[in-house]
């Protein structure tokens, strides 16, 4: 085309007006830590798991959790769950169901046999993890991986710690712990059952070069209450232990558990399941202030235990008739805490079981030198190492929040220590992104979407059997839950950059890839940084 | 083939021959009957592959005009004084952007007060427009300046006005003679535009363009008129050899070899000038060394031309029928222009506005006089000054402003009179 | 219902792009092979909501048409911001006459095209609020009585932002604008005057008319694409916030567009021949304050008196859109 002079342009050649040169402010893609992430002690990439769940790739999600958690199946089920309680989506209607979707993705592992990929070549080093609970499998699980020998040293029958001798079946079904554990034998991890470690420094002769502990806390705390004979006092830790055995503990009809953490609760509903007309918890605080979780306590409350709040256990079968207790009301002072009335009162009672929490059995430790214990808790440092060199420790002895995610936590942390300690090196913890709070979010873009809700079994069943108490969500409902994801902080590819940039200045890399920002022209107007429905844009002064 | 038609017919037919592609139409007197015409052609059928629109405005018309021009179709519309001031800013636009369009004016004068019989104020006032504007003598002329301007236009990528006078020829019945659809076609090849909106060729039209280029895209529009100087006259000559007559070019001369008095005009009062010419120069009161020049082409105003017609004359006057209000004549400083230089006596007679008749006898007499310089400078040719006299005397009276308006033209008449 | 709402996909069709949709439910913006009609390196301000509405409005037609569109393009922002000599931004035949004329010189291209039969190729114009509302109006209407086959597109930022932000018979009520200045009794611009064109374009009876916000693109593009499978005169008049004239901030562009729906200052509706099809309902409903405080060019209602009678009268006038459109319930009517 023979084109006039000056008014008749050719198409596009705008692209030599380089408008980046416009810019005051630059934006950046960034990965904004999810608070659900934050809030995990196992360290998952919550966020990153649920993006492929999201697409219904379950697989890829199980592989992408599993990488900081072997145990999906069992977290889905015993976990607290603190990164719900941290989800942004909660500000939006109510927090994203992680739980259930993990337990999904960890049923669905079991369901297809799916397995772990193989570890890293062998290292040809060798490290002792005392201890087969949670700390340990994880430790282990994560050495493994790493190509170090991992072998387990376990004192009881049977590997798992309390996930199989404190955690009751109907909350834990054992067909799940059996799969999860054997899937880590089948991946290298070795364990050594009914061997229990009295010297561990002895211990690491077999070959060792390393060594981590999770030995846990099962020492029952005991309460000096008077008792005769009509009225047994038991701990609770015995009395779960007691169920993974041949025969069930006695308890008589009328069961009172003294205490008010998960440990009491599960103990009621455990004694109610057995039988029990009456399981009544007692406890010296009011209901706010029980360490046991709200939703714990209401489920046991449906299943017919009763609750007495602010009471004492004074004595126990010291009576005439014998069959019962002593309790004595209490009040909160000023600052909160429960001080006696003088009010007394009798409750009928064939046992009572003591829930008042577990100190840890740190004999194996006696002669280790350079350990400090503090508080019947072992010292550690950021990388889990005890005062001992090449020494770790983790799990409910190191700490003072007693959860399995925290034990599988520690497990993963430690591993990574002794790594770098075999190699000679310090564990140093990667620096934290910035938090992915919900301000820096635009939750409008997101589709409303209320909380599946996970089936409950029906209350005489839940009065009468171990089944489990809570069900799993089906496919549509998980990949309906995991779509309610915000993916906070991390991009998730929907494209508003991309298409809201005036200026054409972002560049779609493709599926997986992301994005990438075209400096030459991003004027630097920050609309996709405002429009970037989960805050993964920050916007930056540009340099001169 | 000849036939006895009105000169709008004969203009619609003409054009209908050229295949337009697009026909905008508005009405306005006198141009009505051209597009009435055409739209009834492409109505009944007889005239295809056309889109005719009725638009809401002339605004409208140009515009569509130039979207269809500029999309490469060959497009074509009319009109006349008030309408055609309604869409100067298109007028401008479809010059400024090169699109090939041709327009009939149908000359008519310009309100308030509103009028409806022709003068040139109308064409005239878009002298500057970039547009070429040519000038019909006879509605013969009209319709083959018609068939020159679509070849024309599109050959430089430039509009045209071809004006024709409303009513004297618009709305005469005259003989004229016909070509055939074969001699337009063997003339006048198919449009094929400069430029054009093609998704398979993208270009943006239509650019803003600041001072670093503005001067030069307007020289290259003034150096593309001046091509039509050398281009006009071939395409009269080509025209020639396919139709068998004189037609266009850029000026006409009659009777001026030995002539000592050049009459200049354009459009349809020719006519009436080389009747009185002929009268002067023979009969009993003959001898009279008096000649015509006609204007055809306006713009590009052949300022070479004109000056080699009245290069032998010792005096010339512009009879024009249009008024530069505050200056005198429009044509005759186009033409003072051409002459700078040569010491003629120059004289403006401005005749005939709003339709006012402009009569054999009047103009024997204001020819007389010029010969014998005894004309104003400026020379309204049957005014009546009794009139005029009496409201100045009246508005003196009663207005203050009375004096300035008198004084203004006494000084038009002062001012002008020069010679050049 | 202007398109399909999808099933739950995380962000729906809210986002511009989702991955979990099958591809041919995505948009044409989150497409990397979308056309760009409109090219980096355009001399928009940071943040135009124009030149964003252009590219989507345009994008979505060029897919619906094959890459068969011709644009006519009326004097202002988009015009001046486009296509400054030696460069311009479109990618597309595209051509720039007058201010008041777009939508002739669009007849005209629709006619050329008709006329050599090259229907395949459709003509879109498009102009700023003034261009259309006011300067461009009768030709407008004009087209629109013709039923030409054109779709016109109003970018709509309330006001001749190319001039340097002055009031057209779209700025709304008390908006301050450099002839409406927040001065006197009533400052800004005054209530009780300028025109709704979409609904002047319902009363010709075209084909279809529709309105759209450049913060539910997918609603924009289902909208173009509706109207590039009809034949005749169109209209789609398309809310653009403008930073430099709002007095807002350059990121808030697609925020600000959304609060105008989202408040029922902006109806979005859609109609064919008349009649009004369905509306995009809104959301979360919000008080047009949210709406209002974040632009300049209302900051005189919100000084230390806040002036809440002239808020409750623009509130009262989103209260009647969203009556008369009933903006609260979704779908086809
Ligand atoms: C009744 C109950 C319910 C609970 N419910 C939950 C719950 O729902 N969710 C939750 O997050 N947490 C729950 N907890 C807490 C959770 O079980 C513990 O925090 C977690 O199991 C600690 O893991 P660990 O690996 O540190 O120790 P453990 O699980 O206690 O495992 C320690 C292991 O080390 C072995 N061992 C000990 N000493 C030696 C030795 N010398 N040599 C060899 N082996 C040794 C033990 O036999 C045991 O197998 C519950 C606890 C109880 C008691
Ligand atoms: C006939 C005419 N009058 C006035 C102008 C000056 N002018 C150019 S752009 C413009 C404002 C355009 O406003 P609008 O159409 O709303 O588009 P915006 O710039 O706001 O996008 C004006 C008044 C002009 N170019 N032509
Ligand atoms: S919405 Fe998703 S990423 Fe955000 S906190 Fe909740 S689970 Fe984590
Ligand atoms: S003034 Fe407004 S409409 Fe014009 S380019 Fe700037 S932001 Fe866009
Ligand atoms: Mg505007």
């Amino acid at each position: 085309m023979d084109k006039p002079f000056a008014i008749t342009l050719d198409p596009g050649s705008s692209l030599a007006n380089l408008t980046g040169s416009w810019r005051t402010l630059r934006p950046e893609y960034v990965d904004r830590l999810p608070p659900c992430n934050a809030a995990c002690p196992a360290g998952e990439n919550i966020q990153g798991w649920l993006f492929h769940a999201e697409s219904g790739n379950y697989e890829k999600a199980w592989r992408s959790l599993v990488e900081n958690n072997p145990m999906p199946a069992i977290m889905g089920r015993v976990c607290y769950h603190p990164c719900e309680g941290a989800c942004n989506r909660e500000q939006v209607d109510s927090a994203v169901g992680i739980n259930s979707v993990e337990r999904f993705l960890g049923d669905e592992a079991n369901k297809h046999g799916w397995q772990f990929a193989p570890a890293a070549p062998p290292t040809g080093r060798r490290v002792l993890v005392v201890g087969s609970g949670p700390a340990g499998l994880s430790a282990a699980y994560h050495l493994t991986r790493m190509g170090h020998q991992a072998v387990i040293y376990e004192a009881g029958p049977l590997a798992g710690g309390m996930l199989r001798f404190g955690i009751p079946k109907y909350r834990l079904p054992r067909e799940v712990l059996d799969a999860e554990i054997k899937r880590l034998t089948d991946f290298g991890v070795e364990i050594q059952l009914q061997t229990k470690v009295t010297n561990v420094l002895e211990a690491m002769k077999d070959g060792f070069d390393a060594v981590f502990l999770g030995v846990g806390a099962h020492i029952a705390k005991r309460a000096y209450i008077p008792a005769g004979d009509a009225c047994k006092v038991l701990d609770a830790v015995a009395v779960l232990r007691d169920m993974e055995g041949e025969s069930a503990p006695l308890l008589g009809r009328k069961v009172v558990v003294y205490g008010g953490g998960n440990t009491a609760l599960d103990v009621a509903r455990t004694a109610k399941r057995l039988g029990a007309e009456e399981a009544i918890i007692v406890y010296r605080r009011t209901r706010e202030k029980m360490p046991a979780h709200h939703f714990e306590v209401e489920e046991a409350l449906q299943e017919g235990i009763s609750i007495k709040w602010l009471t004492t256990i004074k004595e126990a079968g010291m009576s005439e008739d014998g069959g019962d207790i002593m309790v004595e009301k209490m009040a909160l002072d000023d600052k909160g805490f429960p001080q006696p009335t003088g009010e007394f009162e009798r409750i009928e009672a064939n046992s009572v079981v003591l829930a008042l929490g577990q100190d840890a059995d740190l004999s194996l430790l006696d002669n280790v030198p350079g350990l400090v214990v503090n508080k019947g808790m072992i010292e550690i440092d950021a990388g889990m190492m005890t005062g001992h060199p090449g020494v770790f420790a983790g799990g409910d002895m190191a700490g003072n929040e007693r959860t399995v995610t925290v034990a599988v936590g520690h497990g993963k942390l430690a591993a990574r220590a002794i790594d770098s300690w075999l190699r000679g090196e310090t564990w140093v913890p990667p620096p934290r992104h910035e938090l992915a709070t919900f301000e820096r979010m635009n939750p409008w873009y997101y589709s409303d979407a209320p909380k599946t809700m996970r089936p409950v079994l029906d209350i005489i069943r839940r009065q009468s059997t171990f089944d489990e108490v809570l069900g799993g969500l089906d496919e549509t409902n998980a990949l309906f839950e995991a779509r309610r994801c915000m993916s906070c902080g991390n991009c998730f590819e929907c494209d508003n950059c991309y298409g809201v940039c005036p200026d054409n200045a972002v560049i779609k890399l493709g599926p997986g890839k992301r994005f990438k920002f075209n400096l030459d022209y991003c004027k630097g107007c920050g609309i996709c940084a405002t429009e970037c429905p989960c805050g993964a844009i920050k916007m930056v002064p540009e340099g001169n | 083939m000849l036939k006895q038609m009105e000169g709008s017919r004969a203009v619609a037919e003409a054009v209908a021959l050229c295949r337009p592609e697009v026909i905008c139409a508005y009405p306005i007197s006198p141009q009505t009957h051209i597009v009435e015409a055409l739209g009834e052609m492409v109505k009944d059928g007889s005239l295809t592959n056309s889109e005719f629109i009725n638009v809401e405005s002339e605004f409208a018309a140009m515009s569509v005009a130039i979207g269809a021009s500029a999309a490469g179709a060959r497009s074509y519309t009319a009109t006349a004084s008030q309408g055609l001031l309604y869409m100067v800013e298109a007028v401008y636009n479809a010059s400024g952007l090169g699109l090939p369009i041709v327009m009939t004016v149908a000359n008519r004068a310009i309100g308030a007060p509103i009028n409806i019989w022709n003068d040139h104020s109308d064409a005239l006032s878009q002298r500057d427009s970039g547009w070429l504007q040519l000038f019909a003598e006879t509605n013969q002329e009209a319709l083959d300046l018609h068939i020159q301007a679509f070849r024309l236009a599109e050959e430089l990528s430039l509009p045209i006005m071809v004006c024709m006078d409303g009513f004297i020829l618009t709305h005469a019945y005259e003989r004229v003679d016909m070509p055939t659809q074969e001699q337009v076609d063997a003339y006048l090849p198919p449009y094929s535009p400069r430029q054009v909106l093609d998704p398979a060729e993208p270009v943006s039209i239509g650019a803003m363009v600041g001072p670093e280029a503005f001067m030069e895209v307007r020289y290259l529009a003034h150096a593309k008129q001046m091509e039509a100087l050398t281009l006009i006259p071939a395409y009269a000559a080509e025209f020639k050899a396919v139709f068998g007559r004189d037609s266009g070019g850029l000026l006409h001369t009659y009777s001026t070899e030995d002539a000592e008095t050049i009459i200049i005009a354009m459009g349809s009062v020719l006519g009436t000038i080389k009747d009185v010419i002929d009268e002067m120069r023979q009969g009993d009161n003959g001898g009279h060394k008096i000649g015509v020049l006609g204007i055809t082409c306006f713009r590009p105003f052949p300022l070479a031309g004109v000056a080699a017609a009245l290069q032998h004359c010792k005096r010339f006057v512009v009879l024009e029928k249009s008024l530069a209000i505050g200056i005198g004549g429009i044509v005759a400083t186009n033409v003072r222009m051409a002459v700078t230089g040569m010491g003629l006596k120059g004289y403006t007679v401005i005749a005939g506005l709003g339709g006012r008749a402009i009569t054999k006898k009047s103009l024997h007499a204001v020819f007389r006089k010029a010969e014998m310089d005894n004309i104003d400078p400026v020379t309204f040719l049957d005014l009546d000054w009794k009139v005029v006299n009496n409201q100045l005397e009246r508005e003196k009276a009663h207005r203050k402003s009375g004096p300035v308006a008198e004084a203004l033209l006494r000084d038009v008449g002062v001012v002008a009179a020069r010679n050049y | 219902m202007s398109f399909q709402p999808v099933k739950f996909y995380q962000t729906g069709t809210f986002t511009v792009g989702n991955r979990l949709l099958p591809p041919e439910e995505r948009s044409v913006q989150s497409s990397d092979k979308r056309f760009n009609s409109i090219n980096s390196g355009h001399r928009a301000c940071q943040g135009c909501g124009e030149a964003l509405g252009a590219r989507y409005a345009i994008d979505a037609a060029m897919e619906a048409t094959n890459g068969q569109v011709i644009a006519a393009n009326a004097t202002g922002c988009l015009e001046v911001f486009s296509t400054p000599y030696p460069e311009t931004s479109w990618q597309i035949p595209w051509i720039h006459s007058l201010f008041g004329n777009t939508a002739a010189v669009a007849t005209g291209i629709a006619a050329a095209l008709k006329v050599k039969g090259q229907t395949q190729t459709r003509v879109v114009a498009q102009g700023g609020d003034g261009g259309t509302t006011d300067i461009g109006f009768g030709c407008l209407s004009g087209m629109f009585e013709r039923n030409d086959d054109v779709l016109y597109i109003c970018y709509d930022n309330g006001g001749y932002m190319n001039t340097g932000v002055q009031r057209s018979s779209a700025t709304p009520s008390a908006a301050r604008t450099s002839t409406t200045p927040a001065v006197g009794s009533a400052p800004g611009n005054v209530f009780g005057q300028g025109k709704f064109l979409p609904a002047i374009a319902l009363a010709h009876d075209i084909p279809y008319v529709a309105t759209a916000t450049v913060a539910d693109l997918r609603d924009l593009e289902a909208k173009v694409r509706r109207a590039m499978e009809i034949r005749g005169a169109r209209y789609i008049h398309i809310l653009v916030p403008c930073p430099l004239g709002w007095g807002t901030a350059a990121h808030d562009t697609i925020r600000m567009a959304r609060l105008a729906k989202e408040t029922g200052t902006f109806p979005v509706f859609e109609a064919e021949y008349g009649e009004i099809k369905s509306v995009l309902a809104i959301r979360h409903p919000l008080p047009v304050e949210d709406y209002l405080k974040p632009q300049k060019r209302y900051a005189h209602l919100f000084g230390k008196q806040p002036k809440v009678d002239v808020i409750a009268h623009l509130q009262a006038q989103a209260d009647r859109n969203i009556k008369r459109y009933g903006l609260l319930e979704q779908g086809t009517r």
